[in-house]
């Protein structure tokens, strides 16, 4: 009998265990644990659902479909090899913060309603956080708290809209979203965030750079990846979306190429990779819906791989920018071979997943005679050689030779690297059992002659141009200012605007009700009847002399009876006189 | 520290010669099969010969050089964030 228990709910409880364990028994265990949870998803049939009650609603915590199953395998999968690449981490704080992370991203995947959809939603942005915190330096605290009051304020967006959506359908499913309303847009803005689409990006190669060695491998799979599920299951078809994934892929390539660091070249070039696949929900088709899926899944493993191959440096040499690195071939070689297919896969070099998962996408905007997605996806396509492809590998293993001797990382991160590398060239060259999981049956074939040899002409004359203008390329000691820049001096400059405003109001106020109108009325006070004749002079018209001339000749006036004044008299008298009216 | 027995095959101008002519020679084979083979062109815009290639080089080279340009306004110096 199959067992119909949420893979989510398995890996956080289990993850509760993390800290009774210690050494290697650790190690082991995190890495068994997601693989369990992959064997669990395998054997679940495709239907399987899991409800609790909670209120007047019925959550769903399992909902498996062709979806949700292929993010629950690709997810599980590299958990596994992340956890193996971990093996000389003993620290409990990480790999259980790790493994709720990836246990509550598979909840999302799986929830087939908004409400737990949005619970898990919010763990993942909390647990994710400690793979930052844990780094422990000063700017990994402080990036660590600029990344989760982002996510706070998207998850708050997502409710926000969530709610709406609630009680304008009065049904909790996560389906496919009707008519773009209000509900609808802030839930897609909700999921933007986290797809790191921009303007709404910056917290992704600001935060994730600064994560532990082991944490950014983490990272870099899953927050942008449920994103890019949730936004397959909302909103395929959603014209925006072609849009802002067009964006995405060239603004990804222009800061990468800008950038220093080579972990921030990495953080960049995921928002290039997720644009393919958000372009891909925009077209909406069958076959551009599979492409994305596909994307995913292939993104997952050779972004990991190249974050991996970057940690192994970050590791071994305690250094991440390219102006500190080179050189490292002659004494990294199994991490600069394994990088360099990653670095090939990311650049859908034939032969390679990105070659066999991209293509679908790129046919995909064909199919529908979108001739300036098309050429914008492979300009994009073209520009992702420049910085992942050759960039990051050139600067950090080949160009100036900075002196640097670290020798080979360990066994197990080149284990985990190799494992890696086999599956992006298995998927490269036999891709079917990957397409046949995708949520669409479609009959693809990536490789005819004019494909691979368009893909090879485009790559190659990329190449040349990189080398061509390497010294347009020289690395500076620099970073570079990001949308970030629009809500850090923006908001700063409303504040601005609205304090000013808000000031230059109370000072009229001000100077209308403390000043002007006191002080006109307290002459009625001081000198009644010099005041009530000066008035009257002044509306027959009277020159001001003549004013001023009949002010001085007047002395003062008596304005007082007795003990009391005379306004409080004249309203004694007023009370007087409507106690005898009303009282009789 | 850097030793004489390092392997340091692409540290050798003569090697990195050999390595420009092999990009040089990769590029233009893979024009070649253009010569031979009749394109199905998905629009009008790549119907014609190495049209890929093409592509490749002028949007590589725009991409670097505007990343160069915005790069004059984008780029500061590294304790930009207080760090």
């Amino acid at each position: 009998m199959a067992a119909n228990f949420p893979p989510s709910i398995f890996l956080m409880a289990g993850a509760l265990l993390v800290p009774f364990l210690n050494g290697r028994a650790r190690n082991w265990y995190t890495i068994l644990l997601p693989a369990a949870a992959f064997c669990l998803i395998w054997q679940m049939e495709t239907g399987l659902s899991w409800h609790i009650h909670l209120f007047d609603h019925e959550l769903t915590l399992l909902r498996v479909d062709r979806l949700s199953r292929v993010f629950g395998y690709i997810f599980t999968l590299n958990a596994c090899a992340a956890f193996v690449y971990a093996f000389y981490l003993r620290s409990s704080l990480q790999h259980m913060a790790a493994i709720i992370y990836v246990g509550s991203s598979l909840g999302v995947v799986f929830a087939g309603d908004l409400i737990s959809l949005y619970l898990f939603w919010e763990t993942m942005a909390v647990s994710s956080t400690f793979l930052i915190l844990a780094r422990k330096s000063k700017k990994a605290l402080e990036a660590g708290m600029r990344y989760i009051l982002v996510h706070v304020a998207g998850g708050l967006l997502l409710l926000a809209g969530i709610f709406m959506h609630i009680s304008r359908t009065g049904s909790i499913e996560f389906a496919a979203m009707g008519d773009p309303n209000w509900a609808s847009y802030l839930i897609l803005i909700g999921f933007l965030v986290n797809a790191a689409a921009p303007p709404l990006s910056a917290w992704l190669p600001d935060a994730y750079p600064e994560a532990t060695v082991t944490g950014g491998v983490i990272l870099s799979a899953y927050t942008t990846k449920t994103a890019v599920y949730t936004l397959v299951r909302g909103f395929p078809g959603w014209e925006i979306l072609i849009w802002v994934g067009c964006i995405m892929t060239i603004y990804g390539i222009i800061y990468a190429l800008l950038e220093n660091d080579m972990r921030r070249i990495l953080a960049y070039s995921i928002i290039n990779q997720v644009g393919f696949m958000v372009t891909g929900i925009g077209i909406g088709t069958m076959i551009s819906l599979n492409g994305s899926v596909a994307h995913a899944f292939c993104h997952i493993i050779y972004k990991s791989l190249l974050w991996m191959s970057a940690g192994s440096v970050l590791y071994m040499t305690g250094k991440s920018r390219c102006t500190d690195l080179g050189g490292l071939y002659k004494t990294m070689p199994w991490t600069l071979i394994f990088g360099a297919v990653g670095a090939l896969s990311i650049s859908a070099f034939p032969g390679t997943s990105g070659f066999t998962s991209k293509s679908l996408i790129i046919d995909g905007a064909v199919h529908v005679h979108l001739m300036w997605v098309w050429l914008v996806l492979e300009i994009a396509s073209a520009g992702v050689f420049l910085h992942a492809g050759i960039k990051f590998p050139y600067f950090v293993f080949f160009a100036k030779d900075k002196g640097l001797r670290p020798g080979e990382t360990n066994l197990p991160m080149l284990f985990a690297m190799g494992f890696m590398s086999l599956l992006c060239i298995l998927l490269g060259v036999y891709p079917e059992p990957l397409y046949a999981l995708l949520p669409y049956q479609v009959h693809y074939q990536a490789y005819t002659i004019n494909h691979v040899v368009a893909q090879f002409q485009l790559l190659m004359f990329s190449a040349l141009v990189f080398f061509l203008l390497l010294p347009l390329l020289k690395r500076t000691e620099t970073v570079s200012i990001d949308t970030d820049w629009l809500y850090r001096k923006g908001l700063k400059f409303c504040m601005a605007v609205i304090t000013g405003l808000l000031s230059r109001t109370e000072s009229r106020c001000e100077r209308v009700f403390v000043h002007i109108i006191p002080e006109t009325l307290s002459r009625f006070t001081q000198r009644p009847l010099t005041a009530v004749v000066i008035s009257c002079m002044k509306i027959m018209g009277k020159g001001q002399s003549a004013v001023d001339r009949f002010r001085e000749q007047r002395g003062p006036e008596i304005a007082t009876f007795g003990p009391i004044g005379l306004p409080v008299f004249l309203s004694l008298m007023f009370l007087f006189w409507l106690f005898l009216f009303f009282g009789f | 520290m850097a030793s004489k027995n390092d392997f340091d095959y692409f540290d050798k101008p003569k090697n990195i010669r050999r390595l420009w002519f092999m990009l040089y020679v990769a590029c233009g084979l893979t024009v070649i099969p253009d010569l031979f083979t009749t394109r199905h062109a998905h629009f009008w815009i790549d119907a014609f010969f190495g049209f890929y290639a093409l592509l490749g080089f002028v949007a590589c080279t725009v991409l670097i050089l505007f990343s160069k340009l915005v790069g004059l306004i984008l780029k500061v110096k590294e304790d930009y964030y207080g760090g």
